[in-house]
């Protein structure tokens, strides 16, 4: 009897098993893997004849060194942060992708000059652009509504509470431009040890009126439910919350923080070549500008914002909108990679530590 | 549950707070479960009671969350629903897909864990045992290791389980086999308590009263030993299913994308919006273990009827 | 002495029917049982070694073997084995270093080797990909070529934590987890004050762990005595209200705690409709330690009612009438009779409520805000960021704390009574 159970699940185990010949890419879920699925994997395999399938993961980065490490790659195309892709590229996790191998973009420019800088690394592209950004229920705060970040720190004018990430990732950026730090010098002063001290100071002085959010999806909710008067999120998700679901919120661009969030091909993937065929069609012109229609994270190439773009309800324009708008880039700061790699870890202990004290 | 009839006043009033105090400990249990079911039916993608909900306006209800169950992940979810949508949506809903690998693996892994989980037990149970604290101390161990650990060491060793003999074979990651080997595993300890529980009750001699009778081992087994310690093997089964059917961390590492399990649904887009579509699940599962629980409830009371135990 | 053992022999052996010895016939029965009880738990040992404790071993493993920059730059361990602790670098050892470099650049694996010494000293993970991106301008004299890139390699901390990384076998994921450091000369010292978090994180879980188990056991105790006392026919009705929260997943539990417990939530809102508190008096619940106790009780609750019902439910009634009659007060008779004849089932119902605690990060961080941080999510963070070392450094130390507590258990109660359902 015995033997006929682990036998039979044996069977069901090898009867479901996944074939190789399909295309795997994994993401985000949520509303960010389905714009993919919609706008890069399901016209792809249409296209091309071959199969693919998307799925999804906690942090698509974290599979990937484990399964390269392990020798067993299941997946073909990651979608991960630009400093998990800068990470991983560096410990040879992934397979490097040529420039020279994307298409030149639809007005005819080289795929090289065509992509905004440090939009492709040496293992690879970006897919789009999305940005921590914060934003408020305009029929809470009527009359003076913040406009800066410092706003975001301003309790007197802006009473109430404030959502913030529970991390150090772009809170820290974002108290130093509140404090008064021009973007361009945000990490030289992030990088001193009183540059760190400051930003705590600055995080301080609202720290007993935070609500912090852990879950992407929970600041949306937080403002939804009245519990707090701002809250920092992802671009994206206030976009849909405001566009798609009708909730008074508007976004204030003053100091946001963006990123390239990057497709790229783990080392040693069963479909490799088909990997970097999805990957050209993802991020060709076409395959930028689809991905915006579903959601507000910004193309990363100069030829995909040229004509106006808009979202699959058929009449908001998504120029507006997007992180890489000239009128929202007027403070902006992109994260550096290179400093979260170096010290990610050093940094979250000492955040923890603040949130403990 | 009656007061005695010695009881003094002061116990009396202590009888009645009691009585309050469990009903509060109900309420605190069941709470949360309250306030799913009525937001399964919310008109907005948020975990809020709004306006028109409060004020039983229709406009604040609707199904779309359970609609969204059936549709999202279909291949043309917007056609008229006749037998081709049905098949569509059998084949192809995210969900649906989901109910059934949970079933599948909760079934197996259940099984698996208590067969092997029974066997163990009653080999523990036995005087003559070797090692027994040591052995029970390691087939309990599953459970007390912090679930993210077990997740990743099983990832590291289902991607190449060959590797400990020294040769390469196939992969047990992103197969069904695979995610149900590492719910047995987490399955097990508990199998292991209740029926070990069951069993430290159970009377030896009975065995060798049964052996002495005639009976073969095979027979003593199913005639004498199965149906005494058939609660445990069932609560311990029950245990077992649960922590399958609930259980995210492990899929997360060790399932592909044909494995996706309701939990794992669930926690999908945690990042950018959970869908109440997570609160239709729950209030369906909610109706369902009703109706199963009450159904054997009433099972157990017809059996006793029929035995002849008056019901109390 | 003598006669007795002149006794024994003279004496006629005992033997079994078939003539055997009756002590060498009892030792083989003996044996055939111990093979035969050890016959059934073996499938089960076997399944549990291979697929629990192997993987586990191998996991723990990681916690003090790292070889990500001692495989990748031989030269430059090969000089550190030579030369002893303290030693300045001299230009030997940053031609060493440079013939590393050029070996990493060649094979992709500065990466790898930055990230094990960043492990020890933060921001050099970026000092060693950039210096072997630039491996090809490393030239003799190596010690200023290597300064030309980066002025932070005469910096001797920086040497030190190579020196430290360049064994496999290493403590330092172990140091780290209890908010040590290596100074620049080797001897350990505390991270600064700011930088302390593990040992309080540990803390922390521990006693709000132990916080959630005495609120269960208060809780379930009452509970699972009205239910083992009810008549079996209700009992298993009030027993459905236990069981449907097991059926609802985590996320939804934790969910529509939030949707209860927040500021403007059902709680408050009903709390002011009946006039207990106002407006701005509103209760703060979640996003906070209470916040955190509240949800994790009563994801843990059932675990603690049933190993008490299925404990309390064969405690005869007769025995407290006993008490009652030989004139024991009620206090007496629950302290002195009953409450002893409980212990298997909240020792059971303890240990598993407070292990499972431990275990638990998701629950925390999401309702439990600034104070929601508890080891696991640390565990959680640094498998995020693919730092399994410091992830099983700490796993392993939580896992030590856990087998403590299950060793204290065993001794105390005997993991024999560990009962459930």
């Amino acid at each position: 009897m015995k033997r006929l159970l682990i036998l039979s699940t044996a069977l069901t185990g090898l009867a479901f098993s996944a074939s190789a010949q399909e295309l795997t890419v994994m993401s985000w879920g949520g509303a960010y893997g389905e714009a993919q699925t919609e706008a890069h994997v399901k016209p792809w395999a249409a296209a091309s004849g071959f199969a693919a399938k998307m799925t999804d993961s906690d942090n698509p980065a974290t599979p990937v060194k484990a399964m390269v490490e392990a020798g067993n790659v299941t997946v073909d195309v990651v979608s991960i942060e630009y400093a998990d892709a800068i990470r991983l590229c560096d410990e040879g996790m992934l397979e490097p992708i040529d420039v020279a191998a994307l298409p030149a973009g639809a007005d005819g420019t080289a795929a090289a000059d065509d992509f905004l800088a440090g939009a492709v690394t040496e293992c690879a592209v970006s897919t789009d652009i999305w940005s921590n950004v914060f934003a408020y229920d305009t029929t809470k705060i009527t009359g003076t509504v913040p406009t800066t970040a410092a706003d975001f720190f301003d309790l007197t004018k802006f009473p109430g509470k404030r959502g913030l990430k529970k991390g150090p990732k772009a809170v820290l950026e974002f108290a130093l431009i509140a404090d008064g730090v021009p973007v361009g010098e945000v990490y030289n002063v992030l990088g001193t040890p009183e540059g760190v001290d400051r930003a705590f100071a600055k995080l301080d002085t609202i720290k007993a009126d935070v609500v912090w959010w852990e879950a992407g999806s929970q600041a949306p909710q937080l403002l939804a439910d009245g519990e707090v008067a701002m809250t920092t999120a992802y671009n994206g998700r206030i976009f849909n919350a405001a566009i798609a679901e009708n909730k008074p919120f508007e976004i204030v661009w003053d100091g946001q923080i963006y990123e390239n969030e990057m497709y790229a091909i783990p080392k040693g993937a069963p479909n490799k070549d088909k990997a970097l065929e999805f990957i050209a069609y993802a991020t060709s012109t076409e395959g930028l500008r689809a991905q915006a229609t579903y959601i507000s994270y910004g193309p990363a190439r100069k030829s995909a914002l040229k004509e106006e773009l808009v979202y699959k309800d058929g009449k908001t324009v998504m120029g507006p909108h997007l992180p890489t708008a000239p009128e929202n880039m007027g403070n902006a700061l992109e994260t550096s990679a290179d400093f979260w790699v170096d010290r990610n870890a050093e940094l979250n202990e000492r955040f923890n530590a603040w949130l403990a004290q | 549950m009656a007061l005695p009839i010695y009881a003094s006043p002061l116990e009396r009033l202590w009888h009645y707070t009691y009585i309050v105090l469990c009903t509060a400990i109900f309420v605190f249990l069941i709470a949360p479960i309250l306030v799913v079911i009525p937001l399964s039916f919310n008109a907005e993608p948020y975990f809020t009671f709004t306006e028109a909900m409060l004020h039983f306006d229709p406009v604040g209800y609707s199904i779309r969350w359970y609609d969204a169950l059936l549709t999202l992940g279909m291949q043309a979810p917007d056609g008229i629903r006749d037998n081709a949508w049905w098949t569509d949506m059998w084949e192809n809903a995210t969900w649906v897909r989901a109910a059934k690998n949970s079933i599948i693996i909760g079934f197996w892994s259940t099984i698996l864990a208590t067969v092997l989980g029974t066997l163990a037990a009653l080999g523990l149970s036995r005087p003559e045992m070797p090692y027994r604290r040591l052995v029970m101390a390691i087939l309990i161990s599953p459970m007390i290791v912090p679930i993210i650990i077990i997740a990743t060491g099983l990832f590291f060793f289902y991607s190449n389980p060959c590797s400990i003999l020294g040769f390469q074979c196939g992969r047990l990651t992103s197969t069904y086999l695979g995610v149900i080997l590492a719910h047995t595993t987490l399955g097990i300890p508990f199998v292991i308590i209740t029926v070990t529980a069951t069993l430290s009750g159970f009377d030896q001699s009975l065995i060798r009263a049964s052996a002495s009778l005639g009976a073969s081992p095979r027979v003593t087994f199913f005639k004498v030993i199965m149906p005494l310690i058939l609660p445990g093997v069932v609560s311990g089964a029950l245990f077992a299913f649960v922590t399958s059917f609930d259980e995210v961390v492990a899929v997360l590492f060790i399932a592909g994308p044909d494995q996706q399990t309701i939990p794992r649904q669930m926690w999908n887009g945690i990042r950018e919006a959970i869908s109440p579509a997570i609160l239709a699940v729950a209030t369906i599962l909610v109706v369902i273990s009703i109706a199963l629980l009450a159904t054997v409830e009433l099972l157990r009371r017809r059996s006793e009827r029929l035995r002849g135990v008056a019901p109390h | 002495m003598a006669d007795v053992t002149a006794a024994a022999q003279t004496a006629p052996l005992l033997t079994t029917a078939d003539g055997r010895p009756l002590k060498t016939a009892l030792a083989a029965a003996q044996s055939r049982a111990k093979r035969r009880a050890f016959l059934l738990v073996a499938p089960l040992l076997a399944f549990v070694v291979l697929t629990f404790i192997v993987p586990i071993g191998q996991m723990l493993d990681r916690s003090f073997h790292h070889d990500g920059f001692s495989s990748n730059a031989p030269a430059t361990v090969a000089w550190f084995a030579a030369n002893p602790e303290g030693t300045a670098p001299d230009e030997a050892a940053f031609a060493a270093l440079a013939a590393d470099m050029k070996l990493m650049k060649d094979n992709k694996t500065a990466g790898e080797a930055g990230t094990r010494v960043n492990y020890t000293l933060s921001e050099t993970r970026s000092l060693i990909t950039k210096t072997a991106r630039n491996a090809d301008d490393l030239a003799p004299p190596f010690a200023a070529a290597f300064l030309a890139i980066d002025d932070r390699w005469d910096d001797p901390a920086v040497w030190q934590a190579m020196r430290s990384s360049a064994s496999a076998y290493t403590a330092d994921f172990y140091l780290s987890a209890l908010d040590l450091e290596r100074a620049d000369d080797g001897s350990i010292k505390r991270v600064s004050e700011e930088g302390r978090i593990y040992v309080y994180l540990f803390v922390k879980t521990f006693v709000v762990s132990a916080i959630i188990t005495v609120i269960c056991l208060l809780l379930a105790f009452p509970v699972a005595h009205l239910l083992a006392t009810l008549p079996m026919a209700k009992a298993n009705l009030l027993m459905i209200l236990v069981l449907l929260p097991f059926w609802t997943s985590l996320l939804v539990r934790t969910t529509s705690w939030i949707v209860l417990l927040q500021g403007e939530g059902v709680v408050n809102d009903i709390l002011i409709s009946l006039g207990f508190i106002t407006d701005d008096g509103r209760l703060k619940m979640i996003y906070n330690q209470t916040g955190t106790i509240i949800v994790m009780t009563h994801v843990l609750l059932p675990f603690m009612i049933l190993p008490l019902y299925s404990v309390m439910r064969v405690i005869p009634p007769s025995y407290a009438r006993a008490a009652r009659s030989l004139g024991a007060t009620s206090w007496t008779t629950f302290r002195r009779i009953y409450l002893p004849q409980t212990l298997p089932g909240i020792g059971a119902g303890s240990l598993l409520v407070f292990i499972l605690a431990v275990g638990y990060f998701i629950t925390p961080a999401l309702v439990g805000g600034a104070d929601g941080q508890l080891i696991s999510n640390l565990i959680d963070f640094h498998m995020k960021n693919s730092n399994w070392s410091m992830a099983a450094a700490l796993s392993a130390m939580l896992l030590a704390g856990v087998l403590v507590l299950y060793w204290l258990y065993d001794r105390l109660i005997g993991i024999d009574n560990l009962k459930l359902g």
